[in-house]
């Protein structure tokens, strides 16, 4: 890696709701280097997008990050001095698309608006100029007759091609780091396939920095280097994907690749995780995947840190070694079969 | 467009037929005018001939069918107590009633909207809780007495404004306010309440990580998405002021509009301008209306109109 973009450190990010105060983000560290992508997996209300919002300045009230620091090429982002500077890079050089793409984009102004308004302001183009390079970046993200789309409103346009508007729109002040918040989860799947390639082929050609949150492990086998998964808003594990696909060592990333369904048939059939999410109201004692791991101990009550273990970050005590399939095949035969 | 504006004007028509009928009807059963303009000794033939002169003696149909025949034509008649014109008597108020009504509606709109996007931007902060204080507070005020109030205040009281009739600005604010304060404080709840939902939606995420300022995000992008629903109050409102509130709050100021020579009209039981009010009124509405839904479809272009 040679330079670090991003670097999120110890992390905490807590929601003061009616019921009490959720702590969303509990310590998250995490860091994404120049034209690397990063996966950051876990299921909902793990964190994960919290994590990335706080990166992109996102998080208001209720919402507050209440500890650690976010820097940008070194500089914090946070505190009276860093928010100036979390302004000038937002959408610059560090750009988000989203979930959904019909509620993210504004249903009263055309794709051409939303994409010509970002560099109208960040890049002070006149309109003439706004329009030339929104055009370039619809054909850049292959929207089909593109000069037609850009006066199309978000309504007239299919799901997969609001998406690429999209990221045409996160594109268009060629940024370094992209922030996918699970860009495929309301797509259906040639167009999922269709939307990852793209983005691929974008970050080769952009020399572009992805995180790309999901809970979708064949997205990250696709396109990641790197994975942390996240539990209970913490990272639990973190590796390179190879690693995390051949030797899965947190019981909670053996559980979730369990969960998956593989197409080479090697694997009978799918487990789920038995029991539920920690509630984050909460605070916590010891590791928080504790209550439905099946290879608990009495010491598991006590608090774990995520540390080193060859080339990976693992916050377990017992964490496995070894391939994946046997060894947690046999501790989890136990846990009903679906 | 053409096609759906002409189905719509249709339907206008259809209403203000509507409303012909049950005007036509309705001033007939709140008395007779014959007793009004008649001295009380006037004999039965005077009576009798009185009634012929007005058409009053023959068949009801056939009194209705001439109305109708006569609107077509843009006679509504003439006034029995001035002897003059309907439209005429209308024309030379309506002016100023309009002037009144757009006033109102215009201060109304203009306090409401920043108040109540201002009080969205922190739901819960103390901006908020002073403004839905407020207009709580002078949603309870009556506006006869509010206008009243007014008038011991700034009138009487300091002598800062005139407390009625039409010969200047000055004479304009108070009734003005009157009328514009109880719809201010619809409209800044409407306001409010929709600000804070659009706020919230996903498309102002979007819009913050573009990295657009708050200015734009709050007074282009979700304050459009708030137009619909806000524009639709604001013309409901209008309408209550012009066809309903303005004959208060005008006969209080003695503002010579159409609401006080509507009064005065049911007073005289002068029936032929009665008629004539409502159905310029109607009129106004309906027209109204299809402007109304016409800048629906400039502002969401999701919107159909048929």
């Amino acid at each position: 890696m040679t330079q670090k973009l991003l670097e999120i450190d110890n992390l905490e990010v807590h929601f003061t709701t009616r019921r009490g105060v959720v702590r969303a983000v509990r310590g998250v560290s995490l860091s994404v280097g120049k034209g690397e992508t990063l996966g950051l997996v876990g299921e909902s209300g793990s964190g994960k997008s919290v994590t990335s919002q706080a990166a992109m300045g996102l998080v208001h009230i209720p919402g507050e990050i209440v500890g650690g620091d976010i820097r940008w090429k070194g500089q914090s982002l946070l505190g009276p001095e860093g928010h100036p500077l979390s302004r000038r890079i937002r959408g610059r050089e560090m750009a988000m698309i989203f979930q959904d793409a019909m509620t993210s984009l504004n249903p009263l102004f055309t794709c051409g608006q939303q994409i010509t308004e970002v560099l109208r302001y960040h890049r002070k183009m006149n309109k003439a100029q706004a329009q030339a390079r929104a055009l370039e970046l619809f054909e850049l993200v292959g929207i089909s007759a593109p000069l037609e789309r850009l006066n199309q409103y978000p309504f007239e346009m299919s799901g997969g091609m609001r998406q690429r508007g999209m990221i045409a729109m996160a594109l268009a002040c060629e940024p370094e780091l992209l922030i996918a918040d699970e860009p495929t989860t309301a797509l259906d799947v040639t167009i999922q396939a269709q939307i990852l390639e793209l983005l691929q082929d974008l970050q080769k050609r952009l020399d572009l920095s992805i995180i790309m949150i999901t809970h979708d492990l064949g997205v990250v086998a696709g396109l990641c280097d790197r994975v942390a998964v996240m539990y209970g808003g913490q990272i639990v594990e973190e590796a390179s994907a190879d690693e995390i696909f051949s030797h899965p060592a947190h019981p909670y990333t053996m559980g979730l690749l369990r969960s998956t369904p593989r197409i080479d048939g090697k694997d009978d059939r799918m487990v789920s995780i038995a029991g539920s999410p920690p509630d984050l109201l909460q605070a916590q004692q010891g590791c928080a995947f504790a209550s439905r791991c099946p290879s608990r101990k009495a010491e598991c009550s006590r608090d774990v840190q995520l540390k080193e273990m060859a080339s990976r970050q693992v916050a377990c005590r017992f964490p496995f070694s070894g391939p994946w399939s046997r060894d947690f095949k046999e501790r989890t035969d136990h846990i009903g079969t679906r | 467009m053409g096609r759906i504006l002409l189905l719509r004007s249709w339907h206008g028509l259809i209403v203000i037929m509507g409303v012909t009928i049950v005007v036509f009807v309705v001033t007939r059963m709140i008395g007779d005018p014959v007793d009004i303009m008649l001295p009380l000794e006037a004999t039965a033939e005077q009576r009798a001939a009185f009634e012929h002169q007005l058409g009053l003696d023959r068949p009801i149909l056939v009194q209705f069918f001439d109305y109708v025949w006569s609107l077509a034509q843009f006679d509504l008649g003439d006034s029995l107590w001035q002897n003059r014109p309907a439209l005429e008597i209308i024309l030379e108020r309506l002016p100023l009633t309009l002037y009144l009504c757009f006033s109102a509606i215009a201060v109304a709109v203009l306090v409401a909207v920043p108040m109540g996007v201002i009080a969205a931007l922190k739901p819960g902060g103390i901006i908020d809780k002073i403004t839905v204080l407020l207009s709580l507070g002078a949603l309870s005020v009556p506006q006869f007495w509010l206008g009243l109030l007014f008038i011991m205040v700034f009138a009487v009281q300091l002598g800062w404004l005139p407390a009625g009739g039409a010969a200047s600005f000055k004479h304009l604010i108070l009734p003005a306010l009157t009328l514009a304060i109880p719809t201010m404080t619809r409209l800044v709840m409407v306001v409010r309440s929709q600000m804070m939902d659009e706020l919230n939606a996903q498309y102002v995420k979007t819009a913050e990580a573009k990295g657009m300022p708050l200015f734009r995000i709050v007074g282009l992008h979700a304050m459009r998405n708030c137009a619909v629903p806000v524009m639709t109050l604001t013309a409901w409102e209008f309408i209550r002021i012009l066809s309903g509130y303005t004959v208060v709050v005008e006969t209080v100021f003695a503002w010579p509009g159409l609401g006080l020579i509507a009064l005065q009209a049911i007073e005289r039981q002068d029936l032929v301008l009665l008629q004539a009010i409502v159905f310029v009124i109607a009129v106004i509405v309906v027209v109204f209306n299809l402007a109304v839904d016409i800048i629906y479809k400039v502002i969401d272009p999701r919107i159909k109109l048929d």
